[in-house]
């Protein structure tokens, strides 16, 4: 019987399914809703580029690496301006790239310490509503951090960074200027901070709790101590989800609006670099809320290409932390 | 295999037939050459050890193996005298025609023991008038009438195991299907729920074809009429070693591995 | 029910050395005076000063005690759990910070219950609590949330089915999107629908505008949880529904959403609570209003975060009373959003 088998090449039929027209319709429905996401993402960049494109067209790649925003009279030199504007992004793109990145060095040990309790250190119960709390932070709304910032952190916020300043100014980082310590990048990271570390700890702890038993119960039995555990089993199965979950809360910090708009000192003129402790920074998010209302129409158009730019590079971040997480699920499972 | 040994089933009614069934999954052929035929009103039982494509193959009978993305098939499977997968057949109405209960009791957790009875009459469309008839009728089938007729509106979810089972047998009985499927239906039970199924499949029988899946050779033994020793050999898919009457496969094996396998010497 | 004394269940390797328990207690109970003390005497001043000063102690003994305690460990055994207490600490104390502001100052207003119920229509800057309030503000998130979940919900559900039911070539395509889009900052999708349908005047500034905004926000929460949820629905019962000769479209009524059915409320609580906060999208498209309009299609309206946000601006001592009563508010209903839908969710695993 075998060789027989060998000897005929069976190849398989065509298997046609006739569906009813009501699953033609269900599953024309759910493509349409599958595809909502896409439609309404392209939908977002044609709208915004095309808003955007006055400026876009008058200023060319200087938009995005001009140092200065000025509003001027609001007419282009073609229309007779005699105060004529000028849009630099610059400022604003670093200024929101650097308070996400001292959100994400200040949120990362914390979120994996929070993660970590809820795995490994807390017994169950507490763990439980323990993680339930930090889901609920992770609700809370930013215009709640937007009034911390402003009434609370604000003031204890400028005395630790003047400490910091007068003690560890020798660094570059923490050199200032001139001493206005209350709104500064360090004071919007570090209100981003508490806003994406519980987006950081779930995240990690889904990794955590992914960790095969078997591995660990192999490092117990091999009589590993709960640090040698962590650190030759855990942490080297964890690291790139853990990476894609900071890109998401990198992405998180780098779109927060109102939380910012109450604790940073927007400043047009200058790229702040690295001068961390001092009221001047910028945010591509806040620079729209701050200037919306009293905007003209050249302005509004301008405020489009910086929400474009704001949103294409949120995208890319997003969509290099979720193929990161994803991969490594996949990679797990 | 040889014409002589289906000679005995001749001159009976054909429920279903398969002619040279081939099934792959992806680049891997798990089927060959499955040529069965299974006689109206009567038990056959598919045996074999795991990974032989027993389950496989039952599902061909009335396309959910269409259902696994990776799936191929070929080869005919003959109901009514037309193949079921011919291109104008709606594999809903094959469903219809033959049922199908499964290795795990799968009732709906959503509804209450009488809706999932008569589930299949609303996931198919069919409207009936004699609705309560019909739920007592094959509660009663399935020997599950006299231990749900006054919870009928309690949730499938309070019942054991083995009633779990026959509700599922019920439900798939209201449609009055002209084959029945059961893929390992006792797989998952008590030896007392098992029997009780036995009893019911050998009630059945008058009504309606059986297939069925079993790793239990006394199973097989004690409820068909008929078996198909399903061998899958190191590299080889998996294809009939031996079929006919179950007295004789089990008692009078031609084939050396039936007569090892259905002995317990391997499998 | 005779039962000899050895047979009662013990966990003993549960029991916890006494003399460790105590060396426990000086380390949490000493720390705190020892830190009092402290306060009291240098020039660290006041709560802040004295939360510094006790973490620094407890730190430092924590680490003694796991070094030279009753169970001593390796210094990295020691610094692990030292490190883990020490960011729950950090954590839970910034939150707090967070969270006590909003009660204590949202508190005061509770004598004000005039606020829950009127508009700020006839009240001038600085106005006294008795008078006006941001009743039009909580009907115009309700409106605006209840129309955004109108739209959100069910496309957002289905995009969950088409990933879980159909499963077809796009799936990976569909997924990718759902979860780009969850990163879209809320500026933007204020921005776009200002861009989209304000400027181009379909609409003017409005509820509805805000809606769609919030929709936008809304739709991956709600994508992504159902389709977790949905997950969860065994594929048994779909195979069973399909054998007993069901269509698709049958089989996903009657007894896929069934079943799915409290997770999906989770699934749309989730993203209600994603979406009570929002300021920034709000100011671009629903803008804000001084009285109750209960028509989201036309004129702009009023939303809690909003109304706090343009107290904020005005900054008088009343303004920031009533700004943040609003906040207290808007914290207690995320709060029971969010509670209820992790309820929901629970009892959903549990069966």
């Amino acid at each position: 019987m075998s060789t027989e088998l060998e000897t005929e090449k069976i190849t398989p039929r065509v298997i046609h399914v006739i569906r009813q027209n009501s699953d033609k319709v269900f599953r024309g429905i759910l493509i349409a809703g599958g595809l909502a996401a896409f439609v309404l993402l392209s939908g977002i960049f044609g709208f915004l580029a095309t808003s955007a494109g006055p400026v876009l067209r008058a200023f060319g790649l200087s938009f995005f690496t001009g140092k200065t925003w000025y509003a001027g009279d609001g007419l282009l030199p073609s229309e007779g301006s005699i105060d004529p504007p000028t849009f630099g992004l610059a400022p604003m793109l670093w200024g929101s790239l650097l308070i996400a990145v001292i959100a994400v060095a200040i949120a990362i040990p914390m979120a994996i310490g929070i993660a970590l309790a809820a795995t490994y250190f807390l017994p169950k119960k507490i763990a439980f509503a323990f993680t339930v709390f930090v889901d609920l932070v992770a609700a809370i709304p930013s215009i709640v951090f937007g009034l911390w910032g402003f009434f609370v952190l604000m003031q204890h916020g400028a005395l630790w960074a003047k400490w910091l300043n007068t003690h560890l100014g020798f660094i570059p980082f923490f050199k200032v200027e001139f001493e206005g310590f209350e709104q500064s990048p360090f004071m919007a990271g570090l209100v981003l901070a508490i806003m994406i570390t519980p987006i950081i700890a779930a995240v990690s702890r889904e990794i955590f709790a992914s960790v095969p038993a078997e591995l660990i119960n192999g490092a117990q039995a091999l009589g590993a101590s709960r640090w040698t555990m962590i650190r030759n089993v855990v942490i080297p199965f964890s690291k790139s989800g853990i990476t894609g979950g900071a890109m998401l809360g990198l992405g998180r910090a780098l779109g927060e609006t109102i939380a910012v708009f109450f604790v940073l000192q927007l400043f047009f003129d200058e790229i702040n670099w690295i001068r961390i402790l001092e009221s001047t920074g910028g945010s591509v998010a806040s620079l729209i809320v701050s200037r919306f209302g009293e905007a003209q129409p050249l302005e509004i158009s301008a405020l489009f290409g910086a929400g474009l730019a704001l949103f294409l590079v949120t995208l890319a971040v997003n969509a290099v932390a979720t193929a990161i997480v994803s991969s490594t699920n996949r990679a797990k499972k | 295999m040889g014409s002589e040994e289906l000679e005995f089933v001749a001159n009976l009614d054909n429920a279903m037939e398969t002619k040279d069934i081939n099934v792959w999954f992806g680049e891997r052929q798990v089927l060959a050459n499955v040529n069965l035929e299974f006689q109206t009103n009567t038990v056959t039982a598919l045996i074999g050890p795991s990974g032989c494509g027993k389950s496989t193959f039952i599902r061909t009978l009335n396309r959910m193996h269409e259902l696994i993305p990776s799936a191929k098939l070929a080869g005919r499977v003959m109901l009514d005298d037309e193949d079921i997968y011919a291109a104008h057949v709606d594999p809903v109405d094959i469903r219809l025609k033959v049922g199908m209960v499964f290795q795990k009791p799968n009732p709906f957790p959503s509804m209450s023991i009488g809706d999932n009875v008569l589930a299949g009459l609303k996931l198919a469309k069919r409207k009936v008038e004699d609705a309560d008839f019909i739920l007592e009728d094959s509660l009663r089938k399935a020997g599950l009438w006299d231990e749900v007729k006054d919870r009928l509106k309690t949730s499938a979810g309070s019942l054991s195991g083995g009633q779990q089972q026959r509700l599922c047998i019920a439900r798939s009985l209201v449609l009055k299907p002209q084959v029945l499927l059961m893929d390992e239906p006792c797989s998952a039970l008590d030896p007392g729920s098992t029997r009780r199924i036995e009893e019911t499949i050998k009630e059945l029988r008058e009504s309606v074809t059986i297939v069925i899946v079993t790793h239990n050779m006394q199973q097989a033994l004690r409820v068909s009429d008929y078996t198909a020793f399903f061998l899958s050999e190191e590299g080889h898919p998996g294809h009939v070693v031996e079929y006919g009457l179950t007295n004789d496969i089990f008692h009078e094996p031609k084939d050396q591995r039936t007569d090892d396998y259905v002995h317990g010497r391997f499998g | 029910m005779s039962k000899a004394l050895s047979d009662t269940p013990t966990q003993p390797w549960k029991t916890v050395d006494p003399e460790f328990r105590k060396q426990q207690l000086i380390t949490h109970l000493g720390t705190p005076v020892l830190a009092l003390l402290f306060t009291v005497i240098s020039p660290m001043a006041g709560f802040t000063g004295f939360c510094v000063t006790w973490f620094g102690f407890h730190v430092f003994a924590a680490a003694l005690l796991a070094k030279y305690g009753k169970k001593p460990k390796s210094y990295a055994n020691a610094f692990i759990e030292v490190f883990v207490g020490v960011t729950i600490f950090v954590f839970v104390a910034f939150v707090s910070t967070v969270l006590w502001p909003v009660i204590s100052n949202g508190m005061a207003g509770v004598s004000h219950l005039n606020l829950l119920f009127q508009d700020a229509g006839k009240v001038g800057a600085d106005a006294s609590l008795d008078k006006g309030g941001f009743g039009h503000a909580i009907v115009g998130s309700a409106l605006m949330i209840g129309l955004a979940s109108l739209i959100s919900v069910p496309i957002g559900i289905l995009a969950a089915l088409y990933v879980t039911e159909v499963r077809g070539k796009l799936t990976p395509f569909v997924r990718f999107f759902v979860q780009a889009m969850s990163g879209v900052p809320s500026i933007v999708a204020g921005l776009f629908i200002y861009s989209a349908l304000i400027i181009s005047g379909i609409l003017q500034y409005s509820g509805f505008a805000g809606s769609l905004a919030l929709s936008i926000l809304m739709l991956p929460t709600v994508a992504r949880t159902a389709e977790e949820i949905l997950r969860l629905i065994p594929d048994d019962l779909r195979t069973a529904a399909l054998a007993l000769g069901g269509t698709q479209w049958r089989t996903v009524r009657m007894v896929v959403l069934p079943a799915a059915k409290s997770g999906l409320i989770t699934s749309a609580i989730l993203g209600i609570a994603r979406v009570a906060g929002e300021t920034a999208p709000l100011l671009l498209t629903a803008f804000g209003n001084n009285v109750l309009n209960v028509n989201p299609f036309s004129d702009s309206m009023a939303a809690l975060p909003s109304y706090v946000f343009n107290q904020m601006l005005l900054g008088g001592d009343n303004d920031m009373a009533r700004a943040w009563f609003a906040t207290f508010v808007l914290l207690i209903a995320i709060t029971i959003l969010f509670t209820s839908a992790r309820i929901v969710a629970d009892r959903m695993k549990r069966n």
